[in-house]
């Protein structure tokens, strides 16, 4: 695994240097928050919906095993050829071999957050095949060679001046330009061409239905939909916890997903695939890629119920207030920080940091995973493996030393007041991370034991 | 071992416990006026409904809003005099150049403005979206409270596609500006029958 450029800590602190345009991203991603707050209101049984999704999920990962090989076996009569991958490299071998098998150099993809998590489209680059991503979103930042920031709006660290400036290099817009119905506009152009001239599309999936071995993909813009109905090859691409059992499980979780997301009711289009159409190939690839391991895991496998709504990144104080990129991983915010330790333990390390466990991630997730208590295991298990700095885990030492013994506390305690009283300048410096962003506090003149003794008599 | 058989061996092994799946998941929704919830919905989501006592009602609304569009399709039958574009192709990039396309919804659900479109209506697949504007006729009986309702009624794998629309096609990426008309169609107009 590469290593990463920066850690959570200090690409937040780049992202701040820009005061106005931190606050702005902070609003906008609030307004969303808001919005889905709206949304939700008007469904009284939402706390019911909630857990009805939260329990099918249960469900799912309690009988993965079953339901995988029942679709499998529907999906397979629907005349949809079914891969398995075990990881990232097998799933993109899988995706070439299908491209080259079609003779074509070229596909067209709508969101898939698998395909990043997997660096397809890397690997795909490397191998002479184009493709372009079709989600707007998704196609401004691969203009400019960045990851998506956030899952669902891909392009939500930019402005509107920075994606006309990419629009007028790459698609020949006004220098300047920066309205958004004139830039949606030249990015349909564009896309359209692209839609009409490619003969393999890729897609994510939703949700996979056991019970009739089709899926279901929802997108506002249309794109997949775009993509597949015009491609002589269709490939889907999903993780194995996409699953759900019976089709009518499907109006649990179509009402939650949208309203979660943006608060929209339902998202413009909610398209369910069950056969190719005549002429056409359809394939779906399985992927692993870790998810057995996290299955295994009890204490963070409930993360495999996520949706992908990025209600938990939109609501989360630190996502808001430090960008999607800073999480250096394809899936950033609070789910992102319980799932990417997984992959890979010591390049996350940072991530489970990146929360004040406030708790709202979990009380907006439309599947209830328990998101903040995750964060804080994982913290726990990363002390253990030795994954976190040595300033941090000297810190963490040395107060369990001095909570652990009261006479050593309360020595300790005199000790701190009356160095922050007599030699300040002991703690207001650049080596007491705390102070970088924050003044120390007054000194109190004793402490709440002294005072306790002091005014009740130690009784 | 293939990769098929070590990932569902993993699962086996990984998994938690059986757990049965016994909570409610289907719902009440409660609505005064089914239509009127559907058109406000609708409205919400960027589209337009009118009532109509008849074909000659449609007729007439488009003529009056799309009266200089040319390149107009439909699969219905009462409406086939608008059309000068035919349906009749073997190759769905043929529907390039249409502009209009008047189709059938099967039934429309009221909390959210879906409309339910298959192969039972829908020569292509891409007719819905390739389409630079869209009509769907519903007949007002057609309208269901919520998707539950509509998972009951529709039997999703009775053909090879099916989509809920609800409004035109849209997008906010830039600037979570909200613009009508990303890659499917710019409008949606729905005549709802009486």
């Amino acid at each position: 695994m590469n290593n990463i450029k920066q850690d959570h800590a200090s690409a937040s602190t780049e992202f701040n240097k820009d005061e106005a345009h931190v606050d702005w991203h902070d609003e906008t991603l609030w307004f969303v928050r808001s919005k889905r707050d709206k949304a939700v209101f008007q469904i009284p049984e939402w706390e019911q919906l909630r857990e009805a999704g939260s329990q099918i999920k249960n469900h799912v990962l309690s009988n993965m095993h079953d339901y995988l090989v029942e679709f499998e076996k529907k999906a397979t009569e629907n005349g949809i050829k079914i891969h398995w991958a075990a990881d990232g490299q097998e799933h993109n071998e899988i995706v070439y071999s299908i491209i080259k098998n079609e003779g074509v150099n070229r596909m067209v993809k709508s969101k898939s957050m698998l395909t990043e998590e997997c660096h397809l489209n890397e690997f795909l680059k490397e191998k002479g095949v184009e493709v372009i991503d079709s989600d707007l979103g998704e196609r401004i930042v691969q203009m400019r060679q960045e990851p998506p920031s956030h899952i669902v709006l891909p392009a939500i660290h930019l402005k509107r001046a920075e994606v006309g400036e990419t629009f007028h290099q790459h698609l020949g817009t006004e220098k300047g330009a920066t309205d958004p119905q004139y830039l949606t506009e030249a990015a349909r152009q564009h896309l359209r061409d692209t839609f009409l001239s490619r003969k393999v599309a890729l897609t994510g999936v939703n949700f996979a239905i056991a019970e009739t071995g089709g899926f279901v993909v929802c997108t506002n813009e249309g794109n997949a939909d775009m993509g597949v109905h015009l491609a002589d090859v269709h490939i889907a691409s999903m993780g194995f916890e996409k699953i759900i059992p019976k089709v009518e499980h499907l109006g649990v979780f179509l009402r939650l997903l949208a309203r979660s997301a943006t608060g929209q009711p339902i998202t413009t289009f909610s398209s369910h695939f069950h056969k190719p159409r005549a002429g056409q190939k359809m394939h779906i690839i399985i992927v692993d890629n870790g998810r057995t391991k996290q299955l295994g895991r009890p204490d963070f496998r409930n993360s495999l119920k996520c949706i992908r709504c990025a209600a938990c990144f939109n609501t989360c104080p630190v996502y808001r207030r430090s960008g999607g990129h800073s999480y250096h991983t394809a899936i950033a915010g609070p789910i992102g920080s319980i799932l990417a330790p997984n992959l890979d333990m010591a390049r996350n390390a940072d991530l489970p940091f990146a929360s004040t466990l406030c708790g709202s991630c979990s009380n907006v997730c439309p599947v209830k995973i328990d998101i903040h208590e995750q964060l804080y295991k994982w913290r726990q298990v990363l002390v253990q493996e030795g994954h976190v700095s040595s300033v941090k885990s000297l810190g963490i030492k040395s107060m369990s030393t001095i909570l652990s013994s009261p006479s050593f506390y309360r020595t300790a305690g005199k000790l701190g007041r009356f160095l922050m009283k007599n030699s300040p300048f002991m703690t207001n410096n650049n080596l007491n991370v705390w102070y970088q962003h924050r003044d120390m506090p007054d000194v109190p003149k004793e402490s709440f034991r002294e005072w306790f003794i002091r005014e009740k008599g130690g009784k | 071992m293939s990769s098929r058989e070590k990932i569902l061996s993993a699962i086996k092994t990984n998994q938690p416990d059986y757990q049965e799946l016994n909570v409610q998941f289907k719902f009440e929704s409660v609505y005064e006026n089914l239509y009127e919830k559907f058109a406000e919905m609708l409205s919400f989501v960027g589209g337009k409904a009118m009532e109509v006592n008849s074909y000659e009602e449609i007729k007439a609304d488009v003529r009056l809003h799309y009266h200089d569009v040319t390149n107009i399709a439909t699969t219905i039958d009462e409406l086939s005099e608008l059309a000068d574009f035919s349906l009749n192709i073997a190759d769905p990039h043929d529907l390039e150049t249409l502009n209009l396309a008047i189709i059938e919804g099967d039934f429309a659900v009221a909390e959210n403005a879906a409309i339910w479109v298959s192969e039972k209506q829908l020569p292509h697949r891409a007719l819905p979206m390739i389409t630079q504007y869209l009509a769907i006729v519903i007949h007002k009986s057609a309208i269901i409270t919520n998707m539950h309702r509509a998972y009951e009624r529709v039997k999703v794998n009775e053909t090879g596609f099916g989509t809920f629309i609800s409004g035109p096609s849209k997008t906010a990426d830039i600037e979570q500006s909200l613009v009508i008309g990303a890659h499917g169609a710019r409008g949606l107009m729905v005549y709802v029958m009486n």
